[in-house]
């Protein structure tokens, strides 16, 4: 998968059985400040450098003890291990998408969607304006911490609309979805410039929403 | 405690402030969980009287908490937040004959409905959680506990220290949304610390909730950004109200036989 490629850089440290990948933090293909005002240069530099940075780190950590439970056979800590692994690395899947998912308004950001995945949501959902609707209040309807996810069900073919809790990907939702486009919901991705009106942050995140990429997406998995 | 008519209550947190900061010259303010309101039915000109959850305000000023806990934080938090669910329930309840005149503990437990929880849950029970958390903590709070609560933690813990390591380190593992509590388990009659996801929380396995902590990204990100470790030493240093905690286990000793009867508590 090419997400693979820009997620992982293998380095093989120890002298363990496999080696373990370290990962690390991509850069953002645009600066801090560039998607003001619709998300602030300080939510950005916090969101990329602390939270996400936390997720790999703590990942990285999860997959150290993993390898070590992995040669001693030590199957409960294997077990134990998984909802770490789960939710830190889920956490780096996730946000290594969603930066791939905004750009700045001069780049294109907010464009709206052309050709075969313009046509793929206006036979999904109508229009471009409803499946925004959907995913606002899908996405403002979620409790507590999650994503809300417009993907392509490689199988069936067909656009999905949906929510993940916590740092769950998609996938988790059926095996044959790809995420199109992810809208972090968690309160650190707009507390402090919205403070807990998340509809707003819902409704003003569509001017910098890279469409381009998600068609990218969209043209190489419906192949 | 201020009433409000349901029908032109104002939406800003602002005014609400503005109401409730008037009381707090008086010691703590008596529960009042249900507002009596009248509203006259225009078409018959009869009138009725339906009760209603209010926003209960926090037993101290919104800026009593500073430096800890800023106004801010309070203000969204307690105006917002808090404000947000008392509406939603009431609102659900308005349309739900069933539920309607519940006592909130009731409320939180059939709502939750074993596991499968109703709409009406997480509201309600987010309601009762924030009733809970404001008066978990108070203005030079923190400390130690004394006495019963503190020779009761010291026998289901060890020491208030190996307490307080495993009550941060709860709230440090949390995964997403939700809360960590010093609960009073009733069938191993003993003190424990568990953390519950977004709203739900010990009542629903009637446990007796002692202590309680937002986890909620919104109840620290305006005060401390991502450093959660800081807000969670800050909540034990100087919020949580062991006072509070001590009354808790006074009442919940009529509940629960922690065997040792001599224990003074209050």
């Amino acid at each position: 998968m090419a997400l693979r490629s820009v997620l992982t850089r293998k380095t093989t440290l120890g002298l363990g059985l496999r080696g373990i990948q370290t990962f690390s933090l991509p850069d953002l293909p645009y600066d801090y400040g560039a998607l003001e005002p619709a998300i602030s240069g300080e939510i950005m530099q916090l969101h990329h450098h602390k939270h996400h940075q936390a997720y790999i780190t703590n990942y990285n950590k999860a997959l150290e003890q993993l390898e070590g439970a992995l040669a001693k056979g030590d199957t409960t800590s294997i077990v134990k291990l998984q909802s770490a692994i789960k939710f830190n690395g889920g956490g780096h899947i996730n946000h290594s998408i969603f930066w791939k998912n905004l750009t700045p308004v001069r780049e294109g950001g907010g464009e709206p969607p052309h050709s075969s995945l313009g046509w793929a949501i206006d036979t999904n959902f109508g229009s471009l304006e409803a499946l925004v609707q959907k995913i606002n209040s899908e996405g403002a309807a979620l409790q507590g911490s999650g994503w809300v996810w417009f993907g392509l069900d490689k199988e069936s073919k067909k656009l999905v609309v949906e929510t993940t809790a916590n740092q769950d990907p998609l996938v988790t939702k059926g095996q044959h979805l790809v995420p199109l486009l992810g809208i972090d919901v968690w309160e650190h991705a707009y507390y402090l410039q919205y403070k807990n009106v998340r509809p707003d942050y819902l409704k003003n995140i569509w001017k910098v929403i890279n469409w381009k990429y998600a068609s990218e997406v969209y043209d190489k998995e419906s192949k | 405690m201020g009433s409000f008519c349901y029908h032109t209550f104002p939406a800003s947190s602002h005014l609400l402030v503005s109401d409730f900061s008037q009381g707090f010259k008086s010691p703590k303010l008596p529960y009042l969980s249900k507002q009596q309101e009248r509203w006259f039915s225009r078409s018959q000109g009869a009138s009725k009287v339906f009760a209603y959850y209010g926003l209960r305000a926090p037993p101290y000023k919104l800026d009593a908490l500073e430096p800890y806990m800023s106004r801010r934080t309070l203000e969204k938090h307690w105006g917002g937040h808090h404000w947000n669910y008392v509406e939603g329930l009431n609102k659900q309840l308005e349309k739900n004959e069933v539920l309607y005149g519940c006592t909130m503990d009731e409320l939180v437990k059939v709502t939750y409905n074993n596991g499968n929880p109703l709409p009406e849950f997480n509201n309600a029970a987010q309601v009762w959680n924030h009733d809970f958390f404001w008066d978990s903590m108070q203005p030079g709070g923190g400390d130690m506990p004394k006495l019963g609560v503190l020779q009761q933690i010291e026998k289901d813990f060890g020491s208030f220290t190996n307490f307080r390591e495993k009550f941060v380190e709860s709230a440090l593992t949390l995964f997403g949304s939700g809360w960590v509590w010093l609960v009073l388990k009733r069938e191993e009659r003993r003190l424990a610390v568990i953390k519950t996801s977004n709203a739900v929380c010990p009542l629903v396995w009637d446990d007796i909730p002692i202590i309680s902590l937002d986890m909620w990204e919104h109840a620290y990100y305006l005060d401390y950004k991502n450093d959660r470790g800081k807000y969670v030493n800050v909540f034990m240093n100087h919020l949580v109200s062991w006072n509070v905690a001590t009354g808790r286990m006074a009442r919940a000793e009529a509940f629960v036989n922690l065997g040792e009867p001599k224990i003074p508590i209050a």
